[in-house]
């Protein structure tokens, strides 16, 4: 009995009929944390005094490059449990999961990049992170490249789940070698500005901030996974009748 | 040249003739290494291929950059790390191909040895024909770009470990795309990421010894990658080539 949920979850109806439930109090709360981190973080917490107002750019930059790497793990699990307990609804969690975290960690690369601009005075350096970053956002693109190279789906997400998997391990080497590199190459004008501790009124909002990215994060895999449910369920009866109702 | 229905009868009958071995009590790792060795050195061209690939890339090098000595021994080390690296790539699409085609890579999935060690024999067989040739040219495309001297040693010994490696790793990513019809680009957007650690710490090595370093730190870890993914690479390859077979 202790297994059932983990039994029922497997199941695309399930999770589709108790999902309608969970959307609007996803969405309110991360409605309502990111306009307040928002709020706060760019109206409220003080000026940086090296960097002034430009550093209000991680309150985005920050939550979006978490959810980016989390993101990925979420999706080689995901793959995983598909890969040894059969469960199709996982597969389809972590095909929802790959167009989420490569728009996430496009983000990341990007405000990084418009940050960069006022503060090192350029827009792209090859810096140790922001190598990193591109090349999870590569191994993510490569991901959906390959699942949209099959034209069967089953195989697709076993593929998929696989090339996951081989990523997970590599992602720690990548980025330690990564590290290596631009230790051994560090150009002499990049200092990074950040103190190592920061102030508790900058902090705050940007917990805010994150935990608000976390529940729109889920929001928005919970919608691509009840679409693709949707997409792959559409034969069956239960699923028929719900899109004949929308009609 | 044969025809192509000639070299693809040839793999089948050479199975055949394994499992008999092995029926006598014949190693089957061996055997496959002798067949496949074999049928590579049969098709002449295929070898040929990314060395001529290696080779004609290179030297379209300084039509690029310009002739400048200074310049080219400044490039010399990272150009041929990234050749090598994109001809080992380009020459494993048909790493599992006519295999595939044929249907003895299904047979070596029924066959009482464990897959691992028939991935193992076929990487094995390819690094023999393609990076191990790619190595040891790597000192006289060193010489026409004008790399000093003391890189020789070091870009052949990184190259053959580091080789090794790359066509581990890119088994993987063959087999996951061996049932689609054109993989090859596909194939380079899965893989090359997962190249990263490698070329860095290749490139790292040869930048060490032109500089003076020691740099048998580099061809350590090096040779931990080649390790770590004997162990692994053939695994997940073997879990691809089961996904990819299962029809």
């Amino acid at each position: 009995m202790a297994w059932q949920w983990f039994h029922r979850l497997g199941s695309p109806r399930w999770f589709y009929e108790k999902s309608s439930g969970w959307l609007p109090w996803l969405a309110g709360a991360s409605l309502l944390l990111l306009a307040v981190g928002m709020a706060w973080g760019l109206g409220f917490a003080p000026q940086d005094a090296k960097q002034g107002n430009s550093y209000r750019i991680i309150y985005i930059h920050v939550p979006a490059a978490f959810l980016a790497l989390a993101g990925y793990y979420l999706m080689a699990i995901s793959g995983a449990i598909g890969l040894i307990w059969k469960m199709k609804l996982s597969f389809v969690v972590m095909r929802a999961a790959a167009p989420i975290g490569a728009a996430l960690t496009f983000v990341a690369l990007f405000t990084g990049a418009v940050w960069g601009k006022p503060t090192w005075g350029t827009y792209w350096v090859w810096d140790a992170r922001i190598t990193s970053m591109l090349i999870l956002f590569l191994l993510y693109v490569g991901m959906i490249a390959l699942s949209r190279a099959f034209s069967r789906e089953q195989l697709a997400d076993k593929a998929c789940a696989l090339l996951a998997l081989v990523g997970t391990v590599n992602i720690p080497i990548i980025y330690k070698s990564v590290d290596w590199w631009f230790t051994l190459h560090q150009p002499a004008t990049i200092k990074l500005t950040e103190s190592s501790s920061i102030d508790p009124s900058m902090f705050y909002p940007l917990l805010t901030m994150i935990a608000g990215f976390y529940c729109f994060y889920a929001w928005a895999l919970i919608l691509q996974t009840r679409t693709l449910v949707l997409q792959r369920e559409w034969r069956t009866q239960w699923a028929s009748q719900l899109l004949g109702e929308g009609r | 040249m044969s025809t192509p229905e000639a070299t693809r009868q040839a793999p089948r009958v050479d199975v055949a003739r394994n499992l008999a071995a092995r029926e006598r009590g014949g190693p089957g790792f061996v055997a496959l290494l002798r067949t496949e060795l074999l049928l590579a050195l049969r098709r002449r061209a295929d070898i040929a291929n990314p060395l001529l690939f290696f080779v004609t890339v290179l030297a379209l090098l300084p039509l690029g950059v310009g002739p400048e000595p200074a310049l080219l021994a400044r490039l010399a080390p990272g150009m041929i790390w990234v050749m090598a690296l994109l001809a080992t790539l380009l020459s494993q699409e048909s790493l599992f191909r006519s295999d595939f085609e044929d249907g003895s890579l299904e047979q070596l999935t029924l066959a009482p040895q464990p897959l691992y060690f028939a991935v193992l024999a076929k990487v094995a067989v390819h690094w023999l024909v393609t990076g191990l040739p790619l190595a040891m040219l790597s000192p006289l495309l060193g010489l026409m770009l004008n790399l000093p001297p003391g890189g020789y040693i070091c870009l052949l010994l990184s190259l053959l470990l580091g080789t090794a490696s790359l066509s581990l790793i890119g088994a993987v990513g063959a087999a996951l795309t061996v049932a689609l019809r054109r993989p090859g680009l596909l194939l380079a957007l899965i893989v090359m990421p997962l190249y990263v650690p490698v070329l860095i710490f290749g490139t790292g090595a040869v930048q060490a010894a032109l500089d003076g370093y020691a740099y048998s730190v580099q061809l350590a870890i090096l040779a931990a990658l080649l390790a770590g993914a004997a162990a692994l690479a053939p695994l997940a390859a073997a879990g691809a080539i089961r996904i990819s077979t299962d029809s």
